[in-house]
């Protein structure tokens, strides 16, 4: 049974959710139906994903459950799909938080809840179908996919300067992406096809020609829309407003996967496309990160605001991932790999954790709490162990990543580690000092006296959050160990590298 | 060429089949104007606008009988190949799209109906004539019969000011392009000795004489008026402004299909010379002006206008790049174009209510509450016109920036992919200003006809379709290229009769 699900497992996975979004437009207005429909095809859609990792083949480094079928014969496109130790989880993360995102939005969403929750799973396809492509052209396509359902999220359900927002965070990512098709249509131009593994294979054999001139701007094209993806500083400014405009469920899904996809993008095309480039760039790209780590938690300090916290402390978090990545080494990139998801699921969490406080308030202002912690203890607790798990306390998700990431760093560039380093000083620093002043002391405001603690759905929507970051903070090596493989595969060519460099 | 052709004076049976739809449009368009008097005026509304209908539901069947008939026709004056059938097709099912969207709009707006329904038919036998036209005279005359009624159909509403005014416009300004093209015409007559394309493309490949350049020139300023690119764009948003909009959805399309059909036959299937340079500067020009005034329009068929100016710039571009992708990748672009445009008029139209009341951006303001599913096919048409994958748009723009990629273009295909960033921001304009803004009257509109659905839903399942399985209309479209551009190439299939040509085009 499992060989016949194997090659149509990346392929239902995908658009189980476009298919269920396509039969909710015909589900009549009942917005409970709606809403008991979208969770039922997102939860058959994670458990169907996790299928992937629990028949991944570790002992092998390429890419598994592959689909390759001819879309359209001129341009040479392929529906060419498959996933490595690394997409496998990114995957995964996708499909684990989506169902997530259906129950915080189950009371927050009451207008035209039918349209929210087909974008929601229009979205998940998307995002699915990005970490699944191994076609470039494949690639762009649900790249670009991802960006409508996300910018009419925010703009539809967000909050009051929603539209500007929206616009703000479609166009960044549009112009962005077009130098990536630029770069994707030169390479198709020279190697006649799409498809990863070809264009890898023809730049590592040296058949693309005056591939040395262009490969400069090649490498600039793919990263700058991942860069503003990430977003790395000094890119990073349309993050805060496009999260705090957005409703919990945007919010949970940007931080959680979209930022991943710049991330991912980096790891994927502009490491294994170009080894050399990236090499030549590693040391100014590096230094982006390393402000990105640095100014992200301090601008995310001073923030008045919940939801603006967590938006910078993803800048900063996200700066590991950059670092780690442009290290070279499999520990640094292990880590960032491992950080991409715990952070997916950390910074997840605390975006539901900021929404459920707003669906009360109607405010993400910190001063307009204090002392929650006596009316709405069981959310005083989640809060703080997923605080804990994203400043990166050992034993819990986020302390693995990072230190892997550091380690890794060290390695590359002591200085590099060294200024990293302070970054986890920065992010306890932010967050604890948040816990304290919305937590801690005596209430401030009467009204947050009366406030009801989580309910049943909502406790639903955290647990399986807590239970994946204790999980991946004590057996990190379910993760690591699929990881490793993937990581090593797509370094193989910096060590060819170095080999040259030594025997020169 | 056939070789009988030139003794016979009465044409073959086969002349006509490869006519027929021609011949099918006529008659209905003729029947229609005839009917018109003898009914009152409710029952014509509705009796002529299902003859109309039909009419152009069974010249499609009639095209297909034109696709089996391959050849030339009457004294070497219509070729009909793959290409010509393709826009045969597409013209066709425009107008009956248009025709589905008139029925609600011609009634709401208490317009009376005879003659224009009449008038889109006869208009369209001018432009389908003038994809399969290779004679640069009968090209004229197809011109002329597509332009006369487009003139008439922008005054069509009759109690608007600014819709005589179109009209006037319209007319006056065409009539002195058109003179412009008759005058290139007669001055390639005088530097080729024909005014036959094939003819003609025979004696520009062994010598170019100078007086060409001037004819092409000036054929182009013709041509490019009905286009309406730049910098003969001017009479644009003034005439779509006032024109019907079902009427808009029309004339943004087909009789553009039908030049672009016509300026692809000159520029490639006659190798006119010293294409490059007219094109790029036109194209690039079409492109930013179109664009950049967009931007601060407020009236939405402005917008649309101005919009369709940019659009001709992005196709314009495939006719600077390589005859063979270059004429693919504008037919894919008339074909997606043709898809999203209509549907958006058509959505605009069931909008305005009487008297074309609801046309500003404001108007639109929380139409995604009143309407959710109007406001959803309107956002999916303008994605399209953006450019975002899963619709048609996104291929278009691809395979038009990659055959000038191709050609080497870069400078050209930088100035368009920021034109495409910077169209992006007014398109999503009505986007947000749909979706996230609040409605000024709450009052549920008027529920869908049934006509109109189904305009829609052809519009929105050919956008998709192009968007998602774009192969079969580009494999199409690259046949009927490489046949275009094959015939003045092939020296020794020259004198072959063109069935055996063709037939070798299809290897």
């Amino acid at each position: 049974m499992s060989t016949a699900l194997d090659s149509t497992i990346l392929t239902l996975v995908t658009f189980m959710p476009l298919a269920g979004g396509l039969l909710l437009i015909l589900v009549p207005r009942r917005d409970r139906d709606i809403r008991i429909f979208s969770l039922v095809v997102t939860l058959l859609t994670f458990v169907l994903s996790l299928h992937l990792p629990v028949h991944l083949n570790r002992s092998q480094a390429g890419f598994q459950f592959e689909v390759n079928k001819q879309w359209i014969s001129s341009p040479n496109i392929h529906y060419h799909m498959g996933v490595d130790g690394i997409s496998v989880w990114l995957v995964v993360l996708t499909t684990f938080l989506t169902p997530l995102c259906v129950l915080i939005s189950w009371k927050s969403i009451q207008e035209r809840v039918k349209e929210f929750f087909i974008l929601l799973l229009v979205l998940e396809t998307a995002l699915t179908g990005v970490f699944t492509s191994l076609d470039l052209f494949l690639f762009y396509f649900f790249w670009e996919a991802t960006l409508i359902p996300m910018a009419l999220l925010i703009g539809m359900y967000g909050h009051g300067r929603r539209a500007y927002a929206a616009i703000k965070f479609f166009l960044y990512t549009m112009i962005a992406s077009v130098f990536m098709l630029a770069a994707i249509l030169w390479l198709y131009a020279k190697v006649g096809s799409f498809d990863f593994i070809t264009i890898q294979n023809a730049i590592r054999n040296g058949q693309v020609q005056s591939f040395g001139a262009a490969a400069p701007w090649l490498f600039l094209g793919f990263f700058i829309a991942f860069a503003v993806k990430v977003p790395l500083f000094p890119l990073h400014t349309w993050l805060p407003d496009a999260h705090v405009e957005a409703p919990t469920a945007g919010s949970v899904l940007l931080a959680g996967v979209l930022l991943k996809m710049g991330t991912y993008g980096l790891l994927r095309f502009n490491l294994s496309l170009f080894p050399e480039q990236s090499q030549r760039n590693a040391w100014w790209i590096a230094i982006l990160a390393l402000i990105g780590i640095i100014y992200g938690a301090l601008v995310a300090m001073v923030q008045p605001n919940m939801k603006k916290l967590i938006a910078y402390s993803s800048i900063s978090h996200l700066g590991f991932v950059v670092l780690g990545i442009f290290s070279f080494n499999p520990a640094a990139l292990d880590g960032a790999t491992f950080v991409m998801l715990a952070h997916g699921v950390s910074t997840g969490a605390l975006f539901m954790l900021a929404g459920i406080i707003y669906e009360r308030r109607h405010t993400y202002e910190i001063s307009e709490f204090g002392g929650l912690a006596t009316p709405m203890p069981i959310y005083a607790a989640f809060f703080l162990f997923i605080v804990l798990s994203s400043l990166g306390l050992p034993l819990l998700n986020g302390f693995v990543g990072e230190f892997l990431v550091l380690t890794g760093a060290f390695q590359a560039r002591a200085v590099y580690g060294i200024l990293g380093a302070t970054g986890v000083i920065w992010s306890a620093c932010y967050l604890l000092w948040m816990y304290q002043r919305v937590f801690f002391g005596k209430v401030t405001h009467e009204v947050n006296n009366t406030l009801p603690d989580l309910d049943r759905r909502e406790k639903a929507a955290l647990w399986p959050t807590a239970v994946v970051a204790l999980l991946m903070g004590v057996a990190p090596l379910i993760w690591l160990s699929m990881i490793d493989p993937a990581v090593q595969a797509s370094l193989a060519p910096f060590a060819q590298l170095v080999s040259r460099a030594v025997g020169q | 060429m056939n070789p009988a052709a030139g003794a016979q004076v009465i044409p073959h049976v086969e002349d006509y089949l490869r006519f027929l739809p021609e011949i099918v449009l006529s008659i209905f368009g003729i029947v229609v104007m005839l009917l018109d008097p003898l009914l009152d005026e409710e029952r014509s509304q509705k009796t002529l606008g299902a003859l109309a209908l039909i009419g152009t539901l069974l010249a499609l069947v009639s095209v297909h009988v034109m696709a089996r008939h391959p050849g030339l026709a009457f004294w070497n004056m219509i070729s009909v190949d793959s290409f010509s059938v393709f826009f045969h097709f597409l013209i066709i099912t425009i107008a009956a799209l248009v025709i589905l969207t008139s029925y609600e709009y011609m009634t709401v707006q208490r317009l009376r109906a005879g003659e224009y329904y009449g008038l889109i038919l006869l208009g369209v036998v001018g432009m389908a004539l003038m994809s399969s036209a290779v004679e640069l005279v009968l090209i004229f005359i197809a011109l002329e019969i597509s332009s006369i009624s487009t003139y008439i159909l922008t005054g069509f509403r009759l109690r608007e000011a600014s819709s005589s005014e179109a009209s006037l416009k319209y007319f006056l300004l065409g009539s002195f392009a058109t003179a412009f093209f008759l005058y290139g015409v007669a001055l390639m007559f005088g530097a080729t000795g024909s005014t036959n394309i094939m003819q003609i493309s025979r004696v520009l490949q062994s010598s170019v004489p100078t007086l060409s350049y001037v004819a092409v020139a000036l054929m182009f300023v013709g041509l490019g008026f009905k286009i309406a690119s730049a910098p003969f764009h001017i009479w644009t948003p003034d005439v779509y402004e006032g024109a019907p909009a079902p009427i808009v959805g029309l004339m943004s399309t087909a009789p553009k299909a039908a030049v672009f059909a016509v300026l692809l036959r000159i520029f490639f299937q006659a190798n006119a010379p010293g294409r490059f340079w007219l094109i790029w500067v036109s194209a690039a020009l079409s492109m930013t002006l179109g664009n950049l005034a967009a931007l601060v329009q407020t009236n939405i068929k402005r917008l649309l206008a101005y919009s369709s100016i940019a659009h001709a710039g992005y196709l314009l571009m495939a006719f600077a790049a390589a005859p063979d992708i270059g004429t693919s990748a504008a037919m894919f672009y008339t074909a997606a174009y043709a898809a999203m445009n209509v549907g958006a008029f058509a959505v605009i139209s069931h909008f305005a209510s009487f008297g074309e009341r609801y046309v500003t951006l404001e108007d639109y303001a929380g139409l995604g509450r009143r309407s959710p599913l109007l406001a959803a096919t309107l956002t999916i048409f303008l994605l399209s016109l953006i450019g975002i994958p899963i619709t048609g748009g996104f291929f278009a723009k691809f395979y038009v920036f990659s055959a000038a990629l191709k050609a080497n273009l870069v400078g050209l295909t930088i100035i368009a992919v920021i034109n495409s960033a910077i169209a992006a921001y007014y398109y999503l304009r009505v986007i947000v200003v749909m979706y996230m803004r609040e409605p000024r009257d709450d009052a549920p509109l008027a529920p869908l006809p049934a006509a109109l659905g189904v305009a829609l839903a052809v519009c929105l399942a050919a956008t998709i379709y192009l968007g998602v399985l774009p192969g079969g209309v580009l494999n199409y479209t690259q046949r009927s290229a490489e046949q275009l551009v094959q015939i003045p190439v092939s020296h020794s299939a020259r004198d072959l009769p063109p069935e055996i040509k063709l037939r070798q085009g299809r290897r």
